[in-house]
């Protein structure tokens, strides 16, 4: 590695953060003479505080989304970057595309969303499962609990990108070990990625493989501070295994539960890493998520306005679920009544 | 004595039960640890024997080969040094506008907090993807296509939000007579947030500051549209790049895995307890 790299690097990044401390203090002199000096406004310390993150909020994530908006009422897209033009009939015919027509080339827009929740159900049910046995396995004494812990998190460790990439090559027709394996225990090879229904098994495998850790990980933590007292008056009155988990351990667990579930729900839905690096969505659109597809329609179809449109869609679908959840399960309500 | 339940914590266990349960744990840590130990296993081996259907961890004639090859013929330092230099950018950037944010939310009742809350909230169930074609146009006008300073901007807002989830949830839970104790010995409002809030606040801040590194440190997709010259690459489109070329280029994939991985992995489970407890503190509180 060259010095010039490493000292063009530094300037650059002292640069910004130059910028942006001096707009922050500007920001809040600005703020202070408008909001206390001449306003008088009553909340005037804490609006200050806000400002720095409402600014960087509103232009990096409000303004894009106004502007992705803006973008699904466009005909913008490869032959028309620059000089696009913007109509109510332009989004109309963009959310239409979105329902009628194969959003790539062969799936449409249904199958990608019955796929999608298929995935995200499987997924989620199996962490939680996954998560949940092997913490309550580890909550108890006994030896080498540690070690376990610490191997049993690696999935979660290792960065995305390395794990997926690395079994994408694993499940190599010829050379990968999931077929290495299969064939020394007498099994056919299969051919994960070439057939599109085994290639979403595989995508599956690999996305349960890498989300149980995090689930155990926040499952152990609520198990631990669960108190052992209730299990002691539980088995006085006699209580079974099975009554103490249903009436004191879920119960007691759901504060925990809910919002990794939310947490899990949206990050699966959302997930991209996975399918776009383990198969890239294919073979033939057989992986595809709506994400993947959401992705490929804008960076490699170059169908801006369709893809803005195709975005606002999947958003609303996953705000519907989240606000139907939160509502009916209450989950973050703690947060803000303190 | 009476009957243990499994779901306590129990001694009582029998034998049986106790060699099944660590047998359950064994089986899943090889499960969970073996796809690693593949990568370190296919680093070390030697060009001729790439393509190989051994399943042995050390394969024969095991060989650094790879890692030479990685480090001095590919821009694999350079590519590391990229990420390192963006993410640590975009933590910085990101930690100053929420540090401050999150202490308005714990600490004052406004009108529209709940909203603001609820709305930090709504960000998180936006598609990845969705802001990245406006935020792209963005950049570009800027001229900043290309730049680190493009990339840090483009990361640090994205994590604001779970930021102030996170370190608001901490600063809840300290006392605020450590803030009036400070303001009746004459500190401003502002003093008394600097001089007591964030010293004691350090773990939250890390933990936060973490997460934005790691969302910076692990972004494909952002990089792989935004970066379009070879040497401004960050490392996952780097070895996303040396993966498109299987036969030549999976051991040295491997060896800049475990390079990477490595130190990662390390940081991680040193952090992972705290990690949890700062993703859990905005949920679980009440």
């Amino acid at each position: 590695m060259t010095w010039d790299v490493v000292v063009r690097g530094l300037g650059e990044i002292g640069r910004l953060l130059g910028i942006v401390a001096a707009v922050v203090v500007v920001l809040e002199i600005a703020a202070y003479i408008v909001l206390h000096k001449l306003l008088k406004c009553k909340y005037s310390l804490p609006l200050m505080l806000l400002l720095p993150a409402l600014v960087g909020v509103m232009a990096l994530i409000v303004y894009p989304f106004g502007f992705n908006i803006y973008l699904a009422f466009s005909n913008m897209n490869m032959f028309r970057f620059k000089d696009f033009s913007v109509g109510l009939s332009y989004g109309i015919s963009n959310f239409l595309d979105v329902f009628r027509s194969p959003v790539l080339q062969k799936v449409t827009f249904f199958q990608l969303l019955g796929r999608t929740i298929l995935w995200t159900v499987v997924n989620v049910v199996c962490h939680v499962l996954g998560g949940l046995g092997l913490a309550l396995l580890l909550n108890r004494p006994m030896r080498g609990k540690g070690v376990y812990r610490t191997l049993l998190v690696v999935p979660w460790a290792l960065p995305q990108v390395i794990s997926a990439l690395a079994w994408r090559g694993e499940f190599h027709y010829q050379y990968g070990f999931v077929n290495l394996l299969l064939e020394r225990l007498g099994v056919q090879p299969v051919p994960w990625l070439s057939d599109p229904k085994w290639a979403f098994v595989a995508v599956v495998l690999v996305n349960v493989w890498l989300g149980i850790p995090f689930m155990m990980v926040v499952l152990l933590g609520g198990l631990q501070s669960i108190s052992q007292d209730y299990y002691d008056a539980a088995q006085i009155d006699g209580a079974s295994g099975w009554q103490q988990f249903r009436s004191i351990t879920m119960p007691l667990l759901k504060p925990v539960l809910t919002p990794a579930v939310i947490l899990g729900v949206v990050w699966t839905f959302n997930n991209f890493n996975v399918i776009y690096l383990v198969t890239k969505g294919g073979p033939m659109e057989g992986t595809d998520l709506l994400v993947t597809s959401m992705f490929k329609a804008v960076f490699e179809f170059y169908r801006y306005g369709f893809g803005a449109a195709y975005a606002m869609v999947i958003f609303v679908f996953l705000f519907i679920f989240s606000a139907v959840y939160l509502r009916l399960s209450g989950g973050f309500k703690g947060a803000w009544e303190s | 004595m009476a009957r243990r339940s499994f779901f306590r914590r129990a001694r009582g266990d029998s034998p049986a039960k106790r060699i099944a349960i660590h047998a359950v744990l064994i089986l899943a840590s090889i499960i969970s640890i073996y796809p690693f130990l593949r990568v370190i296993s296919i680093s070390l081996r030697p060009s001729n024997q790439l393509l190989s259907t051994s399943l042995a961890i050390i394969p024969p004639g095991a060989s650094l080969e790879n890692y030479r090859a990685l480090i001095f013929e590919r821009d694999f330092t350079i590519w590391v040094w990229n990420s390192l230099i963006v993410s640590a950018a975009s933590v910085l950037v990101g930690l100053m506008l929420a540090a401050t944010a999150a202490y308005a939310f714990s600490r004052w009742q406004f009108p529209g907090r709940r909203q603001g809350l609820l709305f930090l909230l709504t960000t998180q169930m936006i598609p990845a993807g969705m802001l990245l074609l406006p935020i792209c146009i963005m950049v570009v006008r800027l001229k900043l296509f290309n730049t680190y300073t493009g990339m840090a901007i483009a990361y640090s807002v994205g994590s604001v939000p779970f930021s102030i989830w996170i370190l608001k949830g901490y600063y809840d839970t300290i006392p605020r007579e450590l803030e009036e104790a400070a303001l009746v010995d004459g500190a401003s409002p502002l003093g008394a947030f600097w001089r007591v809030v964030i010293p004691l606040s350090t773990p939250a801040l890390a933990i936060a500051g973490l997460f934005s590194f790691m969302t910076a440190w692990n972004d494909y997709m952002m990089a792989r549209v935004m970066l379009q010259k070879p040497d401004m690459f960050t490392w996952p489109v780097g070895f996303q790049k040396l993966m498109d070329q299987f036969q030549t280029a999976w051991g040295q994939f491997a060896a800049a895995s475990v390079l990477v991985a490595i130190p990662a992995l390390a940081l991680f489970l040193y952090s992972s307890k705290w990690l949890v407890s700062g993703m859990t503190l905005g949920g679980v509180k009440g």
